[in-house]
């Protein structure tokens, strides 16, 4: 028997009789690997192909979005969520603004939450329809993520037309939305909605029973929905494992609890049960969207913003036209808007779980602090035991139904 | 409801609630730091309240007030047990929080009672420079290792510079 030395390295290990040495390696995945989307490094010990152990190490992406906020009104803070998530951006507008809404206790018209519904419905599709493309793209599959990516694109499409800004959309407003839906959206977003559904279709044709995805994506990353929820996991993760908590039906917020939709979950909560739940999820959010469209046209001309110039002020087409509108906007926009002092959690079913902001106001004009609690970061957490005596190969699938988003995770 | 939660929480904690209250929905209690451990574990194992999730862990800097860092805790109570085809829903949620002075600047660790804190926890040190006791692994998370001092700390400037790290060989 020849022994087997790896040349250049010193020889540690035990040496396996009459088999090859098997003493563990060291390998480092990351920064930016290119089968991982967001950059994060994972540093595993392997034993053959089988991981041991594994550190994940996040914050390369830490911009020092909490303390930024600190030093702006509260305005000026939400494009900064913007790039929390942003795959989803109106969804992270709208959990802040929630919190600050909360603080201020103003509820905006019925017809704005409407908007906001279907906008962040819109984001949920783009960020769900990401998710799913760059899956099968890191397990090497070109065509399905063209299949996604191409529905994403016509998903932001409409969400150029409504706030003019694809990715970072800066939508929600404290106490209203930035503009309100432009003429012929709700024409345009049927049409789209059809083309989204005709892809979608292709896409499940030929990733959904595929021999090789199947075998990737089956009981490989399991957990436990026991051991998910020690861990503070929400979201799809959590519904595949099933528990079907959905924010949404559990705590309804804005018009939730009028609309009609269902919460899929899985049984055993491997990475196959997260994609098809994530999926159905996209199924999901489109129904929402169509049953929102008759309501946004029903009630045109409704307002979308509170009647209220110390927390939103008002339209263009009025500031430009008078004395008063104009001294509240100026006043609006240079100051800021003033929070009563007290502190205030809100949270609301983003993509990947629970998007909560946890805000403090000292009565200034600037938020004392504002914490989001980001779900791709405490989801990301667990990793390193779901993939205990995992293989190496199962790593990707995990890393992408975790959907950790950097900008999120790190903030 | 949010009294009747409060009141709940209040029976099972007893004497160890230093002060309580409820705002825009939310319930609060603040308990001492040395023990929030035993608080945290009593929430959870309690079979009228049920805290089964950690949802959020972070701290706060009241530079000017004493103590000075407040590590606030925030709870849910989520319904596990299938109903059929209804979704589980959020019975209540609680704030729990703790007072933790500038010197020493620590408290127990709440790892034992749910991993989930493992990496708030360690997120709270690096970034406002409270130490966990009995944390496993209690390093920088966000941040890297030869960064000099904790930036969400009230007293830490905007524009200070850091050293910039080159490669380790």
């Amino acid at each position: 028997m020849v022994d087997l030395v790896r040349p250049g390295l010193p020889f540690e290990g035990k040496r396996a009789k009459g088999d090859l040495h098997t003493d563990r390696q060291v390998l480092n995945l990351g920064p930016s690997h290119p089968a991982t989307h967001g950059t994060v490094k994972i540093i595993t010990e392997l034993e053959g192909e089988t991981i041991r152990a594994m550190d994940v190490q996040v914050g390369y992406l830490h911009r020092g979005f909490e303390k930024e906020c600190e030093s702006g009104t509260w305005y000026q803070a939400i494009p900064y969520t913007d790039r929390l998530n942003y795959n989803s951006a109106i969804l992270s507008n709208l959990a802040f603004v929630m919190a600050v809404e909360k603080l201020l206790e103003c509820e905006i018209p019925r017809r704005g939450q409407w908007v906001r519904v279907l906008g962040g419905e819109l984001s949920r599709i783009g960020d769900h329809l990401t998710r799913l493309g760059a899956a099968c793209l890191e397990l090497g599959a070109m065509t399905p993520f063209l299949y996604g990516i191409e529905a994403r694109e016509l998903c932001w499409d409409l969400q150029e037309n409504l706030c003019g800004a694809r990715v970072t959309s800066n939508y929600i407003r404290i106490g209203g939305i930035q503009c309100d839906v432009p003429d012929g959206f709700v024409a345009r977003c049927e049409d789209i909605l059809r083309q989204i559904d005709a892809l979608l279709v292709d896409f499940d044709r030929v990733v959904t029973r595929n021999r090789i995805f199947v075998d990737r994506f089956r009981n490989t990353g399991m957990m436990d929905a026991e051991r998910l929820l020690q861990y503070g996991v929400t979201g799809p993760l959590l519904r595949a494992a099933g528990i079907a908590c959905d924010l949404r039906k559990a705590e309804p917020y804005l018009v939730y609890d009028e609309l009609d939709f269902d919460v899929p979950i899985g049984t055993v909560g491997d990475n196959y049960d997260r994609f098809l739940v994530v999926q159905e999820e996209l199924h999901q959010a489109i129904r929402i969207v169509r049953q929102c469209l008759p309501v946004i046209l029903g009630t045109r001309g409704e307002p979308v913003d509170v009647d209220d110039p110390h927390i939103r002020w008002p339209g263009k087409d009025r500031v430009f036209g008078r004395m008063e509108e104009l001294i509240q906007q100026f006043k609006g926009v240079t100051e800021g808007i003033r929070v009563p002092a007290g502190e205030a959690y809100a949270a609301i079913e983003s993509p990947n779980g629970e998007l909560g902001f946890y805000v403090v106001s000292d009565g200034s004009g600037k938020p004392y602090k504002v914490r989001c609690r980001p779900p791709s970061f405490i989801n990301l957490a667990p990793m390193s035991e779901m993939l205990n005596g995992g293989m190496l190969a199962d790593l990707i699938p995990t890393f992408d139904m975790i959907n950790m988003v950097g900008g999120e995770c790190d903030r | 409801m949010t009294e009747r939660l409060l009141e709940q929480v209040t029976a099972c904690l007893a004497e160890r609630v230093l002060d309580r209250h409820t705002r825009l929905g939310d319930v609060t209690v603040v308990v001492e730091a040395d023990r929030i451990a035993e608080v945290l574990t009593l929430l959870r194992d309690d079979p009228g309240l049920r805290f089964n999730l950690l949802v959020d862990l972070t701290a706060v800097d009241y530079l000017k007030r004493k103590p000075r860092f407040e590590v606030v805790y925030h709870l849910a109570s989520l319904e596990t047990a299938a109903r059929g085809r209804q979704p589980s829903g959020i019975r209540h949620r609680l704030r729990v929080k703790v007072g933790v002075s500038e010197d020493p600047c620590e408290l127990p660790s709440c790892v034992g009672v749910w991993p989930a804190a493992d990496w708030m926890e360690r997120e709270v040190w690096d970034l406002y420079g409270v130490r966990f006791l009995g944390h496993p692994d209690l390093r920088r998370i966000l941040l890297y290792e030869q960064f000099e001092g904790h930036p969400l700390r009230k007293d830490y400037p905007k524009e200070r510079r850091q050293p910039l790290m080159g490669p380790r060989n």
